[in-house]
Protein backbone atom coordinates (compact mmCIF):
# COMPACT_ATOMS: atom_id res chain seq x y z
CA UNK A 1 0.00 0.00 0.00
CA UNK A 2 0.62 3.12 1.56
CA UNK A 3 -3.03 4.72 1.81
CA UNK A 4 -1.47 7.48 4.17
CA UNK A 5 0.61 8.45 1.70
CA UNK A 6 -1.87 9.60 -1.22
CA UNK A 7 -3.16 12.31 1.41
CA UNK A 8 0.38 13.68 2.75
CA UNK A 9 -1.57 16.66 4.57
CA UNK A 10 -3.88 14.31 6.61
CA UNK A 11 -1.38 11.69 7.32
CA UNK A 12 0.92 14.68 8.66
CA UNK A 13 -2.18 15.59 11.41
CA UNK A 14 -2.93 12.04 12.33
CA UNK A 15 1.24 12.21 13.10
CA UNK A 16 0.78 15.14 14.79
CA UNK A 17 -2.02 14.47 16.81
CA UNK A 18 -0.50 11.15 17.94
CA UNK A 19 2.89 12.35 19.27
CA UNK A 20 1.33 14.93 21.18
CA UNK A 21 -0.58 11.80 23.37
CA UNK A 22 2.88 10.07 23.59
CA UNK A 23 4.57 13.45 24.90
CA UNK A 24 1.75 14.13 27.32
CA UNK A 25 2.65 11.51 30.25
CA UNK A 26 5.27 11.23 32.20
CA UNK A 27 7.36 8.13 32.75
CA UNK A 28 7.51 5.46 35.54
CA UNK A 29 10.10 3.48 33.71
CA UNK A 30 11.93 5.51 31.08
CA UNK A 31 14.19 4.09 28.14
CA UNK A 32 17.35 5.53 26.11
CA UNK A 33 18.58 4.79 23.32
CA UNK A 34 18.60 1.12 24.92
CA UNK A 35 20.87 -2.13 23.05
CA UNK A 36 21.18 -5.44 23.94
CA UNK A 37 23.64 -7.57 22.29
CA UNK A 38 23.89 -11.29 22.88
CA UNK A 39 27.36 -11.99 21.71
CA UNK A 40 27.32 -10.41 17.96
CA UNK A 41 24.21 -10.71 17.54
CA UNK A 42 22.06 -6.96 17.74
CA UNK A 43 19.45 -7.99 19.63
CA UNK A 44 17.63 -4.33 20.34
CA UNK A 45 18.48 -1.31 18.40
CA UNK A 46 17.98 1.83 19.90
CA UNK A 47 15.42 1.77 21.77
CA UNK A 48 13.85 4.91 23.54
CA UNK A 49 10.44 4.99 25.64
CA UNK A 50 8.70 6.14 28.27
CA UNK A 51 6.41 3.81 30.25
CA UNK A 52 3.57 5.56 32.55
CA UNK A 53 2.66 4.42 35.96
CA UNK A 54 -0.58 3.22 36.76
CA UNK A 55 -1.29 1.67 33.33
CA UNK A 56 -1.06 -1.51 31.26
CA UNK A 57 1.62 -1.43 28.74
CA UNK A 58 1.64 -4.44 26.37
CA UNK A 59 4.49 -5.18 24.09
CA UNK A 60 3.77 -6.75 20.84
CA UNK A 61 5.44 -8.37 17.76
CA UNK A 62 6.47 -11.51 15.82
CA UNK A 63 8.96 -13.49 17.62
CA UNK A 64 12.68 -12.80 17.84
CA UNK A 65 11.65 -8.91 17.94
CA UNK A 66 13.51 -8.29 20.57
CA UNK A 67 10.13 -7.06 22.83
CA UNK A 68 11.02 -10.19 25.74
CA UNK A 69 14.42 -9.12 25.38
CA UNK A 70 13.54 -5.54 26.55
CA UNK A 71 11.43 -6.74 29.49
CA UNK A 72 13.95 -8.45 30.43
CA UNK A 73 16.61 -5.60 30.50
CA UNK A 74 13.74 -3.51 33.14
CA UNK A 75 14.69 -6.02 36.10
CA UNK A 76 18.23 -6.81 34.39
CA UNK A 77 17.13 -10.22 34.08
CA UNK A 78 19.86 -10.71 31.39
CA UNK A 79 22.27 -10.06 33.88
CA UNK A 80 22.30 -13.45 34.30
CA UNK A 81 23.54 -14.23 30.72
CA UNK A 82 26.99 -14.07 30.15
CA UNK A 83 27.27 -12.87 26.07
CA UNK A 84 24.46 -10.29 27.18
CA UNK A 85 25.60 -6.69 26.54
CA UNK A 86 23.38 -3.98 27.58
CA UNK A 87 24.34 -0.36 26.35
CA UNK A 88 21.89 3.36 26.99
CA UNK A 89 19.55 4.12 30.29
CA UNK A 90 17.03 3.02 32.13
CA UNK A 91 15.31 4.83 34.66
CA UNK A 92 12.79 4.02 37.31
CA UNK A 93 11.41 6.97 38.46
CA UNK A 94 14.52 8.63 37.72
CA UNK A 95 16.95 6.47 39.19
CA UNK A 96 19.30 4.71 36.73
CA UNK A 97 19.09 0.61 37.15
CA UNK A 98 21.91 -0.02 35.59
CA UNK A 99 24.26 1.97 38.39
CA UNK A 100 26.63 -0.45 39.43
CA UNK A 101 26.21 0.71 42.93
CA UNK A 102 22.83 -0.50 42.69
CA UNK A 103 21.64 -3.91 44.59
CA UNK A 104 20.25 -5.87 42.27
CA UNK A 105 18.13 -7.89 44.50
CA UNK A 106 16.20 -4.40 45.43
CA UNK A 107 15.53 -4.04 42.40
CA UNK A 108 13.86 -7.33 41.66
CA UNK A 109 11.84 -6.55 44.49
CA UNK A 110 10.65 -3.10 43.36
CA UNK A 111 10.24 -5.21 39.61
CA UNK A 112 8.27 -8.10 39.83
CA UNK A 113 8.46 -11.07 37.08
CA UNK A 114 5.77 -13.33 36.14
CA UNK A 115 6.37 -15.74 33.23
CA UNK A 116 4.86 -17.63 30.64
CA UNK A 117 4.43 -20.87 32.52
CA UNK A 118 3.30 -20.88 36.13
CA UNK A 119 6.38 -21.39 38.32
CA UNK A 120 4.93 -21.84 41.87
CA UNK A 121 7.44 -22.82 44.53
CA UNK A 122 7.31 -26.93 45.08
CA UNK A 123 6.10 -25.24 48.77
CA UNK A 124 2.30 -24.81 50.14
CA UNK A 125 0.53 -22.10 48.88
CA UNK A 126 1.49 -20.14 52.19
CA UNK A 127 4.88 -20.78 51.67
CA UNK A 128 5.14 -19.66 48.39
CA UNK A 129 3.61 -15.95 49.01
CA UNK A 130 5.48 -15.33 52.13
CA UNK A 131 8.85 -16.33 50.58
CA UNK A 132 9.50 -13.07 49.51
CA UNK A 133 8.56 -10.86 52.07
CA UNK A 134 10.44 -12.93 54.60
CA UNK A 135 13.77 -12.61 52.65
CA UNK A 136 13.41 -9.07 52.12
CA UNK A 137 12.74 -8.88 55.61
CA UNK A 138 9.54 -7.14 55.22
CA UNK A 139 7.62 -8.55 58.14
CA UNK A 140 8.49 -8.78 61.47
CA UNK A 141 6.30 -11.14 63.03
CA UNK A 142 3.99 -14.39 61.71
CA UNK A 143 0.89 -12.15 62.20
CA UNK A 144 2.60 -9.44 60.05
CA UNK A 145 3.61 -12.03 57.18
CA UNK A 146 -0.03 -13.60 57.06
CA UNK A 147 -1.45 -10.00 56.81
CA UNK A 148 0.82 -9.40 53.70
CA UNK A 149 -0.06 -13.17 52.85
CA UNK A 150 -3.41 -12.68 52.97
CA UNK A 151 -3.56 -8.98 51.19
CA UNK A 152 -1.72 -10.05 48.03
CA UNK A 153 -3.56 -13.44 47.71
CA UNK A 154 -6.80 -10.77 47.81
CA UNK A 155 -5.10 -8.83 45.39
CA UNK A 156 -4.42 -11.80 42.93
CA UNK A 157 -8.18 -12.42 43.11
CA UNK A 158 -7.17 -16.04 44.67
CA UNK A 159 -8.21 -15.67 48.42
CA UNK A 160 -11.54 -16.91 48.70
CA UNK A 161 -10.32 -19.92 46.15
CA UNK A 162 -7.24 -20.69 48.78
CA UNK A 163 -8.02 -19.42 52.20
CA UNK A 164 -9.33 -23.24 53.37
CA UNK A 165 -6.40 -24.85 52.19
CA UNK A 166 -2.98 -22.33 52.61
CA UNK A 167 -1.09 -25.25 53.48
CA UNK A 168 -1.38 -27.39 50.58
CA UNK A 169 0.77 -27.34 47.47
CA UNK A 170 1.34 -24.48 45.16
CA UNK A 171 1.57 -27.21 42.66
CA UNK A 172 -1.89 -28.48 43.47
CA UNK A 173 -3.50 -25.56 41.74
CA UNK A 174 -4.78 -25.32 38.60
CA UNK A 175 -2.88 -23.70 35.75
CA UNK A 176 -4.61 -20.56 36.12
CA UNK A 177 -4.81 -20.66 39.87
CA UNK A 178 -0.98 -20.98 40.05
CA UNK A 179 -0.99 -17.95 37.29
CA UNK A 180 -2.60 -16.16 39.90
CA UNK A 181 -0.67 -17.29 43.18
CA UNK A 182 2.66 -16.34 41.06
CA UNK A 183 1.19 -12.53 40.57
CA UNK A 184 0.36 -12.86 44.62
CA UNK A 185 3.80 -13.86 44.73
CA UNK A 186 5.32 -10.91 42.75
CA UNK A 187 2.66 -8.18 44.58
CA UNK A 188 3.74 -9.58 48.27
CA UNK A 189 7.03 -7.83 47.92
CA UNK A 190 5.71 -4.31 47.77
CA UNK A 191 6.83 -3.97 43.54
CA UNK A 192 6.13 -0.85 41.73
CA UNK A 193 6.52 -2.50 38.44
CA UNK A 194 5.24 -5.51 37.68
CA UNK A 195 6.52 -7.38 33.95
CA UNK A 196 4.67 -9.98 32.52
CA UNK A 197 5.84 -12.12 29.93
CA UNK A 198 3.01 -13.95 27.94
CA UNK A 199 1.09 -14.65 30.95
CA UNK A 200 -1.91 -16.10 29.90
CA UNK A 201 -0.48 -18.36 26.91
CA UNK A 202 -0.31 -21.78 28.51
CA UNK A 203 -4.14 -20.63 30.01
CA UNK A 204 -7.66 -21.61 29.01
CA UNK A 205 -10.21 -18.62 28.23
CA UNK A 206 -11.58 -18.52 31.37
CA UNK A 207 -8.52 -18.23 33.49
CA UNK A 208 -7.04 -15.79 30.64
CA UNK A 209 -10.29 -13.81 31.74
CA UNK A 210 -9.58 -13.86 35.58
CA UNK A 211 -6.36 -13.18 34.85
CA UNK A 212 -6.84 -10.30 32.68
CA UNK A 213 -9.29 -9.24 35.24
CA UNK A 214 -6.80 -8.87 37.95
CA UNK A 215 -4.37 -6.75 35.94
CA UNK A 216 -7.14 -4.84 35.05
CA UNK A 217 -7.29 -4.31 39.05
CA UNK A 218 -3.91 -4.22 39.62
CA UNK A 219 -2.79 -0.83 37.49
CA UNK A 220 -4.56 0.96 39.83
CA UNK A 221 -1.59 0.66 42.18
CA UNK A 222 1.35 -0.70 39.49
CA UNK A 223 3.04 0.05 36.49
CA UNK A 224 2.17 -2.86 34.51
CA UNK A 225 4.41 -4.23 31.79
CA UNK A 226 3.15 -7.29 29.33
CA UNK A 227 4.32 -9.46 26.46
CA UNK A 228 1.68 -10.96 24.55
CA UNK A 229 1.43 -13.14 21.46
CA UNK A 230 -2.07 -12.01 21.45
CA UNK A 231 -2.78 -9.24 19.68
CA UNK A 232 -6.61 -9.15 21.00
CA UNK A 233 -5.65 -9.49 24.50
CA UNK A 234 -3.17 -6.32 24.04
CA UNK A 235 -6.46 -4.60 23.10
CA UNK A 236 -8.47 -6.02 25.67
CA UNK A 237 -5.90 -4.61 28.62
CA UNK A 238 -3.54 -2.20 27.32
CA UNK A 239 -3.70 1.37 27.94
CA UNK A 240 -0.54 1.62 25.25
CA UNK A 241 0.90 -0.48 23.18
CA UNK A 242 4.58 -1.23 21.71
CA UNK A 243 5.32 -2.70 18.43
CA UNK A 244 8.46 -4.11 18.12
CA UNK A 245 10.06 -5.49 14.32
CA UNK A 246 13.63 -6.84 14.00
CA UNK A 247 14.93 -5.79 17.23
CA UNK A 248 13.39 -1.69 17.03
CA UNK A 249 10.80 -0.04 18.41
CA UNK A 250 8.44 0.58 15.43
CA UNK A 251 5.68 2.49 17.04
CA UNK A 252 4.53 3.29 20.40
CA UNK A 253 1.27 4.62 20.92
CA UNK A 254 -2.42 4.65 22.82
CA UNK A 255 -4.18 1.69 22.13
CA UNK A 256 -6.86 2.49 20.68
CA UNK A 257 -4.94 4.20 18.18
CA UNK A 258 -2.11 1.47 17.60
CA UNK A 259 -5.26 -1.03 16.79
CA UNK A 260 -7.69 1.48 15.22
CA UNK A 261 -4.69 3.83 12.91
CA UNK A 262 -1.20 2.47 13.29
CA UNK A 263 1.33 5.19 11.73
CA UNK A 264 4.12 2.52 10.26
CA UNK A 265 3.16 0.12 7.78
CA UNK A 266 5.22 -2.63 9.22
CA UNK A 267 2.59 -2.09 12.43
CA UNK A 268 -0.38 -2.42 10.23
CA UNK A 269 1.06 -5.53 8.36
CA UNK A 270 1.86 -7.49 11.92
CA UNK A 271 -1.71 -6.25 13.43
CA UNK A 272 -3.93 -6.83 10.05
CA UNK A 273 -2.21 -10.86 9.50
CA UNK A 274 -0.73 -9.46 6.44
CA UNK A 275 2.81 -10.48 4.49
CA UNK A 276 5.78 -7.90 5.79
CA UNK B 1 -1.13 -3.04 -0.22
CA UNK B 2 0.36 -6.64 0.81
CA UNK B 3 -2.03 -9.58 1.07
CA UNK B 4 -3.34 -10.97 4.44
CA UNK B 5 -1.14 -14.41 5.11
CA UNK B 6 -4.86 -16.20 5.60
CA UNK B 7 -6.16 -16.09 1.70
CA UNK B 8 -10.16 -16.68 3.10
CA UNK B 9 -9.79 -13.18 5.05
CA UNK B 10 -8.19 -11.67 1.70
CA UNK B 11 -11.39 -12.65 -0.65
CA UNK B 12 -13.84 -11.82 2.10
CA UNK B 13 -12.89 -8.58 2.23
CA UNK B 14 -13.21 -7.99 -1.85
CA UNK B 15 -16.15 -9.97 -1.68
CA UNK B 16 -17.30 -7.17 0.35
CA UNK B 17 -16.08 -4.59 -1.55
CA UNK B 18 -17.97 -6.45 -4.52
CA UNK B 19 -21.01 -6.08 -2.84
CA UNK B 20 -20.80 -2.51 -1.94
CA UNK B 21 -20.27 -1.70 -6.07
CA UNK B 22 -22.67 -4.05 -7.04
CA UNK B 23 -25.27 -1.66 -4.35
CA UNK B 24 -23.76 1.33 -5.57
CA UNK B 25 -24.46 0.55 -9.10
CA UNK B 26 -28.37 -0.03 -8.37
CA UNK B 27 -28.57 2.71 -6.45
CA UNK B 28 -27.24 5.00 -9.55
CA UNK B 29 -29.28 2.89 -11.24
CA UNK B 30 -32.80 3.60 -9.76
CA UNK B 31 -32.14 7.19 -8.97
CA UNK B 32 -31.69 7.87 -12.41
CA UNK B 33 -34.76 5.68 -13.72
CA UNK B 34 -36.67 7.58 -10.86
CA UNK B 35 -36.36 10.77 -12.89
CA UNK B 36 -36.84 9.14 -16.44
CA UNK B 37 -40.33 7.82 -15.19
CA UNK B 38 -40.99 11.64 -13.67
CA UNK B 39 -39.84 13.03 -16.67
CA UNK B 40 -41.28 10.49 -19.65
CA UNK B 41 -44.54 9.83 -17.44
CA UNK B 42 -43.88 6.11 -17.58
CA UNK B 43 -45.34 3.98 -14.38
CA UNK B 44 -43.40 1.01 -16.15
CA UNK B 45 -39.90 2.23 -15.55
CA UNK B 46 -41.37 3.63 -11.92
CA UNK B 47 -43.09 -0.04 -11.37
CA UNK B 48 -39.30 -1.28 -12.16
CA UNK B 49 -37.58 0.99 -10.22
CA UNK B 50 -40.16 0.14 -7.13
CA UNK B 51 -39.65 -3.65 -7.74
CA UNK B 52 -35.68 -3.53 -8.22
CA UNK B 53 -35.23 -1.87 -4.76
CA UNK B 54 -35.74 -5.07 -3.20
CA UNK B 55 -32.34 -5.86 -4.45
CA UNK B 56 -30.83 -2.85 -2.80
CA UNK B 57 -32.55 -4.01 0.90
CA UNK B 58 -31.35 -7.66 0.58
CA UNK B 59 -28.30 -6.65 -0.41
CA UNK B 60 -27.66 -4.48 2.51
CA UNK B 61 -28.52 -7.34 4.75
CA UNK B 62 -26.07 -9.71 2.80
CA UNK B 63 -23.47 -6.98 4.01
CA UNK B 64 -24.60 -6.42 7.14
CA UNK B 65 -24.27 -10.31 7.98
CA UNK B 66 -21.14 -10.57 6.48
CA UNK B 67 -19.50 -7.66 8.43
CA UNK B 68 -21.05 -9.07 11.89
CA UNK B 69 -19.68 -12.21 10.81
CA UNK B 70 -15.90 -11.04 9.87
CA UNK B 71 -15.84 -9.13 13.67
CA UNK B 72 -17.13 -12.43 15.36
CA UNK B 73 -14.58 -14.45 13.43
CA UNK B 74 -11.91 -12.10 11.91
CA UNK B 75 -11.47 -9.56 14.69
CA UNK B 76 -10.23 -7.39 12.13
CA UNK B 77 -7.40 -4.68 13.36
CA UNK B 78 -6.58 -1.10 12.02
CA UNK B 79 -7.43 -0.12 8.05
CA UNK B 80 -9.37 -4.16 8.13
CA UNK B 81 -11.42 -2.63 10.81
CA UNK B 82 -11.81 0.92 9.49
CA UNK B 83 -12.63 -1.35 6.07
CA UNK B 84 -15.74 -3.13 7.32
CA UNK B 85 -17.01 -0.33 9.60
CA UNK B 86 -16.45 1.24 6.42
CA UNK B 87 -18.66 -0.89 4.41
CA UNK B 88 -21.23 -0.78 7.09
CA UNK B 89 -22.21 2.40 7.24
CA UNK B 90 -21.80 2.96 3.47
CA UNK B 91 -24.77 0.10 2.75
CA UNK B 92 -26.86 1.69 5.15
CA UNK B 93 -26.30 5.39 3.19
CA UNK B 94 -26.76 3.45 0.07
CA UNK B 95 -29.61 1.72 1.50
CA UNK B 96 -31.24 5.07 2.42
CA UNK B 97 -30.58 6.35 -1.40
CA UNK B 98 -32.46 3.67 -2.85
CA UNK B 99 -35.27 4.62 -0.72
CA UNK B 100 -35.18 7.92 -1.95
CA UNK B 101 -35.02 6.86 -5.63
CA UNK B 102 -38.05 4.86 -4.61
CA UNK B 103 -39.85 7.28 -3.13
CA UNK B 104 -39.47 10.00 -6.61
CA UNK B 105 -40.67 6.58 -8.39
CA UNK B 106 -43.96 6.77 -6.24
CA UNK B 107 -44.58 10.33 -6.99
CA UNK B 108 -44.06 9.52 -10.95
CA UNK B 109 -46.78 7.15 -10.49
CA UNK B 110 -48.71 9.83 -8.76
CA UNK B 111 -48.38 12.41 -11.32
CA UNK B 112 -48.38 10.60 -14.10
CA UNK B 113 -51.42 12.06 -15.68
CA UNK B 114 -50.46 15.43 -15.53
CA UNK B 115 -47.78 17.47 -17.59
CA UNK B 116 -44.86 19.27 -16.18
CA UNK B 117 -43.80 22.97 -16.94
CA UNK B 118 -40.99 22.14 -19.11
CA UNK B 119 -38.66 24.95 -16.83
CA UNK B 120 -38.90 23.28 -13.68
CA UNK B 121 -38.27 19.84 -15.27
CA UNK B 122 -35.13 21.03 -16.67
CA UNK B 123 -34.09 22.12 -13.33
CA UNK B 124 -34.89 19.40 -11.54
CA UNK B 125 -32.58 17.04 -14.36
CA UNK B 126 -29.34 19.14 -13.73
CA UNK B 127 -30.15 18.26 -9.97
CA UNK B 128 -30.57 14.64 -10.42
CA UNK B 129 -27.78 14.89 -12.66
CA UNK B 130 -24.92 16.43 -10.49
CA UNK B 131 -26.42 13.88 -7.24
CA UNK B 132 -25.62 11.18 -9.65
CA UNK B 133 -22.37 12.55 -10.43
CA UNK B 134 -21.62 12.90 -6.68
CA UNK B 135 -22.80 9.63 -6.42
CA UNK B 136 -20.09 7.92 -9.08
CA UNK B 137 -17.30 9.90 -7.60
CA UNK B 138 -18.04 8.67 -3.88
CA UNK B 139 -18.21 5.22 -4.81
CA UNK B 140 -15.23 5.52 -7.03
CA UNK B 141 -13.46 7.44 -4.15
CA UNK B 142 -14.62 4.15 -1.84
CA UNK B 143 -13.47 2.07 -4.49
CA UNK B 144 -9.96 3.48 -4.73
CA UNK B 145 -9.19 4.49 -1.37
CA UNK B 146 -8.77 8.17 -2.21
CA UNK B 147 -9.47 10.38 0.51
CA UNK B 148 -9.07 13.77 -1.63
CA UNK B 149 -11.56 12.84 -4.09
CA UNK B 150 -14.37 11.66 -1.14
CA UNK B 151 -13.16 15.22 0.01
CA UNK B 152 -14.17 17.11 -3.39
CA UNK B 153 -17.19 15.32 -3.33
CA UNK B 154 -17.60 16.67 0.53
CA UNK B 155 -17.42 20.05 -0.69
CA UNK B 156 -19.35 20.00 -3.82
CA UNK B 157 -22.49 19.40 -2.01
CA UNK B 158 -23.33 23.10 -1.85
CA UNK B 159 -24.17 22.81 -5.00
CA UNK B 160 -26.95 20.52 -4.88
CA UNK B 161 -28.33 22.70 -2.20
CA UNK B 162 -28.12 25.78 -4.17
CA UNK B 163 -30.61 24.08 -6.62
CA UNK B 164 -32.65 23.02 -4.61
CA UNK B 165 -33.36 26.19 -3.20
CA UNK B 166 -33.84 27.22 -6.85
CA UNK B 167 -36.66 24.97 -7.42
CA UNK B 168 -37.93 25.40 -4.17
CA UNK B 169 -38.32 29.35 -5.01
CA UNK B 170 -39.90 28.61 -8.64
CA UNK B 171 -42.37 25.76 -7.55
CA UNK B 172 -43.63 28.58 -4.65
CA UNK B 173 -44.30 30.83 -7.49
CA UNK B 174 -46.03 28.26 -9.64
CA UNK B 175 -48.38 27.41 -6.40
CA UNK B 176 -48.94 31.20 -5.95
CA UNK B 177 -49.69 31.45 -9.93
CA UNK B 178 -52.51 29.27 -9.96
CA UNK B 179 -54.00 26.86 -7.20
CA UNK B 180 -54.28 23.84 -9.45
CA UNK B 181 -50.78 23.77 -9.78
CA UNK B 182 -50.31 22.40 -6.31
CA UNK B 183 -50.98 18.97 -6.41
CA UNK B 184 -47.96 18.64 -8.60
CA UNK B 185 -45.76 21.16 -7.58
CA UNK B 186 -45.93 19.59 -3.80
CA UNK B 187 -45.16 16.07 -5.39
CA UNK B 188 -42.38 17.56 -7.24
CA UNK B 189 -41.44 19.52 -4.08
CA UNK B 190 -41.12 16.64 -2.32
CA UNK B 191 -39.11 14.69 -5.31
CA UNK B 192 -36.42 17.54 -5.19
CA UNK B 193 -35.94 17.43 -1.24
CA UNK B 194 -35.36 13.61 -2.15
CA UNK B 195 -32.84 14.81 -4.39
CA UNK B 196 -31.07 16.69 -1.81
CA UNK B 197 -31.38 14.16 0.88
CA UNK B 198 -29.60 12.05 -1.57
CA UNK B 199 -27.07 14.33 -1.82
CA UNK B 200 -26.64 13.95 2.15
CA UNK B 201 -25.82 10.62 2.24
CA UNK B 202 -23.67 11.18 -0.36
CA UNK B 203 -21.47 13.22 1.70
CA UNK B 204 -21.78 10.90 4.41
CA UNK B 205 -20.20 8.36 2.41
CA UNK B 206 -17.24 10.88 1.94
CA UNK B 207 -16.99 11.51 5.35
CA UNK B 208 -16.52 7.29 5.96
CA UNK B 209 -14.00 6.68 2.82
CA UNK B 210 -12.27 9.90 4.41
CA UNK B 211 -12.12 7.56 8.02
CA UNK B 212 -11.73 4.76 6.29
CA UNK B 213 -8.63 5.86 3.99
CA UNK B 214 -7.17 8.39 6.88
CA UNK B 215 -7.97 7.01 10.41
CA UNK B 216 -9.31 10.33 11.17
CA UNK B 217 -12.90 11.62 11.00
CA UNK B 218 -13.84 15.39 9.51
CA UNK B 219 -14.54 17.39 12.15
CA UNK B 220 -15.24 20.36 10.05
CA UNK B 221 -18.75 20.86 9.58
CA UNK B 222 -19.78 21.14 5.68
CA UNK B 223 -20.36 24.53 4.18
CA UNK B 224 -23.62 24.80 4.30
CA UNK B 225 -26.26 27.06 2.39
CA UNK B 226 -29.11 28.43 3.93
CA UNK B 227 -31.88 26.32 4.05
CA UNK B 228 -35.30 26.82 2.77
CA UNK B 229 -38.56 24.85 3.52
CA UNK B 230 -36.59 21.81 4.85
Amino acid sequence: MDTMSTTPSIATQVGAANMSTAASHNGKVTARDVNVYYGDKHALKSVSVDIPDRSVTSFIGPSGCGKSTFLRCINRMNDTIASCRVTGKIEIDGQDIYDPSLDVVQLRARVGMVFQKPNPFPKSIYENVAYGPRIHGLATSKSELDEIVNASLEKAGLWKEVKDRLQESGTGLSGGQQQRLCIARAVAVGPEVILMDEPCSALDPIATAKVEELIDELRQNFCIIIVTHSMQQAARVSQRTAFFHLGTLVEEGKTTDIFTKPLDKRTQDYITGRTG
Amino acid sequence: MNEHIVRSYEDELALLDKKIAQMGGLAEHNLGQSFDALERRDPRIAEAVINSDRMIDALQREIEDQVISMIARRQPMANDLRHVMAALRVTGDLERIGDLAKNIAKRALAIAHESHPKPLISGFRHMVELALRQLKDVLDAYAARDAVRAMKVWSEDTRIDAMYNSIFRELLTYMMEDPRNIGLSTHLLFGAKNIERVGDHTTNIAETVHYMVTGTSITDDRPKLEQVGS
